[in-house]
């Protein structure tokens, strides 16, 4: 099923805000890290993964998704995050590790959790697919509604995690849904050079449930598939794998001057960034005129300019707050 | 250890542990428990026998040989507001599900600033004695109470099996329950009589982070757990002949450590023995030394000794395994060389 208009006009402002985010994220992260890099120092101090290119997965799988509806996400998720509704200001701040974070600055970027939208990420690779096959569990023995949607990478399709959990939620017929944001690489290892398939997709029949694969980072193709799949797991009938190409546009992590990346690589994949196609698809088919693609544009950067000077002008909890929180 | 208590009913440890499962699950349906062998053969080691009749195979449910995905799983559905137990057939099988309990398990509650909990209870066999060697043997009481986020249990008896047990299904946060093999009251795996007392059917818990002085002395302190409170208990009776009263503590709980108890016993006798069937090198035994020494080393009129599992992998054979085992004429050994001032050699 096609995007509604209004569908289509949340994926590119949402896509905007994440973009945003993440540069005005990268260029903050360099304060104090110049000219000798340091990740300890900075406002932002230690790794930090960004999602520029990877916001067509995001809102094409979280356009179907209601706030109960559990989401778990990986080391690259500010993306993921913004699309399922985390609250921007609380999650920036966490981000910078401050008191009004979403955990007053014990979590960091690799550990944003919002129980609000049930949102969680891990900095584990493939280590959220168990525990979004216990959530969908957990809806399926109380007969409440809810998917659980797991955002990976390719390289967690290698992991054991991958395979014990798309047995598990084949076996058990859980709601729960595997995406796979294929960007090519795991850190500087091409996907060609660790994997035994060229499509992780396939992987799928192995465990007897649907395998999609979804090609050129198209946000309209991804909202389609997940929503095919996400239908399936509402109705009761189990689980899928969604296999989407899409584009690293920054290193892996701050820092990574990407001399693995073949010459010529980055110009290709900056050429078809998914956010300015998106604007052109929205005049072109007529959903939105120039005033209102700057109108959505606007919206974005003032809520990412807003988060961002809460978190700068929030505080630090005392240290010994560090101490607290260990245990319910 | 029954001598407080009001009935005739005498269980094994495994009979308990499912008694307390039974009368949570009637209690609140978001309690069900997942495992290997868990429904129709009752667990491998009786945790769950008669559950699947009364409950069913949506609450008692079988998984397969998955360990990375269903205790992963169950993070996931305590997470999402279940109460999930879940059992780790041995212990020594976490190394393929490790991540599952101590990256998100036990850091998840801490990561999320309070606003998610993990309500779990993971229960694993653990303790050697019968020749399985070094990967179904182990304890690893040291592993998991090491890392922060985890309360750890470990019974020495059915009493407090079922009351542990039934704190650990109300804990909000992830429990490690480690039964030890060796006193689950299977006739097949050798079983340590002591284990087995009285029980009451009606329902009760036993705080979490509380230790108990399961005999009064005021000679020598002797600390241990599970099996190693039988081995201490004992050895209490032959110092005992020998004219020396040896006070046990058996700490129920690793995680939080109840370390007042033990303090105040040693301020008592002034002498500690730690009983430990987990190796002898960073673990339980060096903490409980620690934390007496830490508090007050003036109340020590020796120096306080440790008779654990030596620091090698646990081997087949039977006369390997037994000369490894803390037993009770290795604690009074170590009783004897300790008040005669001997060196601990290094």
């Amino acid at each position: 099923m096609k995007p509604s208009k209004s569908t289509l006009l949340w994926m590119y402002e949402t896509m905007e805000t994440s973009r945003r985010f993440e540069e005005i994220i990268a260029k903050i992260y360099f304060e104090g890290k110049t000219p000798a890099f340091n990740m300890t120092n900075g406002p932002i101090p230690g790794e930090m993964h960004l999602s520029n290119g990877q916001e067509p997965v995001a809102v094409g799988v979280c356009a179907h998704l209601a706030k109960g509806d559990v989401v778990t996400a990986t080391h690259r998720s500010h993306h993921q995050a913004i699309a399922k509704g985390v609250d921007l200001n609380r999650m920036a701040a966490e981000i910078f590790g401050k008191e009004t974070g979403l955990s007053g600055g014990r979590g960091g970027h690799m550990h944003l959790f919002d129980a609000e939208v049930n949102f969680g990420c891990s900095g584990i690779i493939a280590q959220g697919m168990g525990p979004a096959c216990g959530a969908a569990l957990s809806r399926k023995l109380r007969n409440e509604a809810g998917v659980a949607v797991s955002f990976i990478g390719e390289g967690a399709a290698n992991q054991g995690a991958f395979h014990e959990s798309l047995n598990l939620a084949a076996l058990w017929k859980l709601p729960v849904i595997f995406v796979i944001e294929d960007n090519g690489w795991g850190v500087s290892v091409s996907k060609e050079s660790s994997t035994s398939v060229p499509r992780n997709s396939v992987r799928a029949a192995g465990y007897d449930m649907p395998g999609n694969y979804v090609e050129d980072n198209d946000p309209i193709a991804i909202y389609e598939a997940a929503g095919e799949a996400i239908a399936r797991a509402r109705e009761g009938k189990g689980p899928s794998l969604i296999e989407i190409e899409t584009y690293r546009l920054a290193g892996h992590f701050m820092g990574d001057a990407e001399g693995y990346r073949p010459e010529g690589e980055k110009d290709a994949l900056f050429a078809k960034d998914p956010i300015p196609q998106l604007s052109k698809l929205l005049l072109d088919e007529g959903h939105a005129d120039e005033a209102a693609i700057a109108g959505l544009q606007n919206k974005a950067q003032q809520r990412v300019d807003e988060a961002i000077a809460f978190a700068r002008e929030s505080e630090y909890a005392p240290e010994a707050e560090a101490l607290t929180s260990v245990f319910a | 250890m029954s001598e407080d208590l009001n009935t005739d009913r005498h269980l094994t440890i495994a009979r308990s542990m499912a008694e307390a499962i039974e009368q949570q699950m009637e209690k609140d349906p978001n309690v069900f428990v997942m495992g290997e062998d868990i429904a129709a053969l009752g667990g491998v080691y009786g945790n769950t026998r008669g559950l699947l009749e009364k409950f069913g195979p949506e609450r008692i449910r079988n998984t397969p040989i998955s360990e990375t995905a269903f205790i992963g799983a169950a993070v996931g559905a305590a997470q999402d507001g279940m109460r999930p137990i879940v059992e780790l057939m041995f212990v020594d099988f976490i190394g393929v599900c490790f991540d599952a309990i101590y990256n998100n398990g036990a850091k998840n509650n801490y990561f999320s600033g309070g606003q998610i909990n993990v309500p779990m209870v993971l229960m694993t066999a653990v303790g050697g004695g019968y020749s399985d060697a070094g990967q179904h043997s182990q304890c690893l009481y040291g592993t998991f109470a090491h890392m922060p986020g985890m309360k750890v249990v470990s019974p020495s008896n059915a009493y407090d099996a079922k009351g542990l047990m039934n704190a650990a299904i109300r804990d909000d946060n992830p429990v490690i329950y480690m039964f030890h093999k060796g006193l689950q009251g299977m006739g097949w795996l050798g079983t340590e009589p002591g284990a087995t007392v009285a029980t009451p059917e009606d329902s009760y818990t036993i705080e979490i982070g509380k230790a108990k002085v399961v005999r009064e002395g005021s000679d020598v302190t002797i600390v241990g757990l599970a099996m190693g409170v039988h081995d201490a208990l004992k050895a209490a009776d032959k110092l005992a002949a020998t004219g020396v009263s040896a006070e046990v503590v058996d700490l129920r709980s690793l995680v939080p450590l109840d370390r007042e108890t033990v303090i105040e016993s040693v301020a008592k006798t002034g002498r500690l023995i730690v009983v430990d069937e987990d190796y002898n090198s960073y673990g339980v035994s060096g903490e409980i030394i620690a934390t007496v020494t830490e508090h007050d080393i003036s109340k020590l009129k020796a120096s306080p000794r440790r008779v654990t599992y030596p620091d090698v992998p646990i081997p087949f054979s039977r006369h390997f395994e037994q000369f490894c085992m803390p037993n009770a004429d290795k604690i009074v050994d170590a009783y004897q060389s300790m008040v005669k001032g001997d060196a601990v050699s290094v």
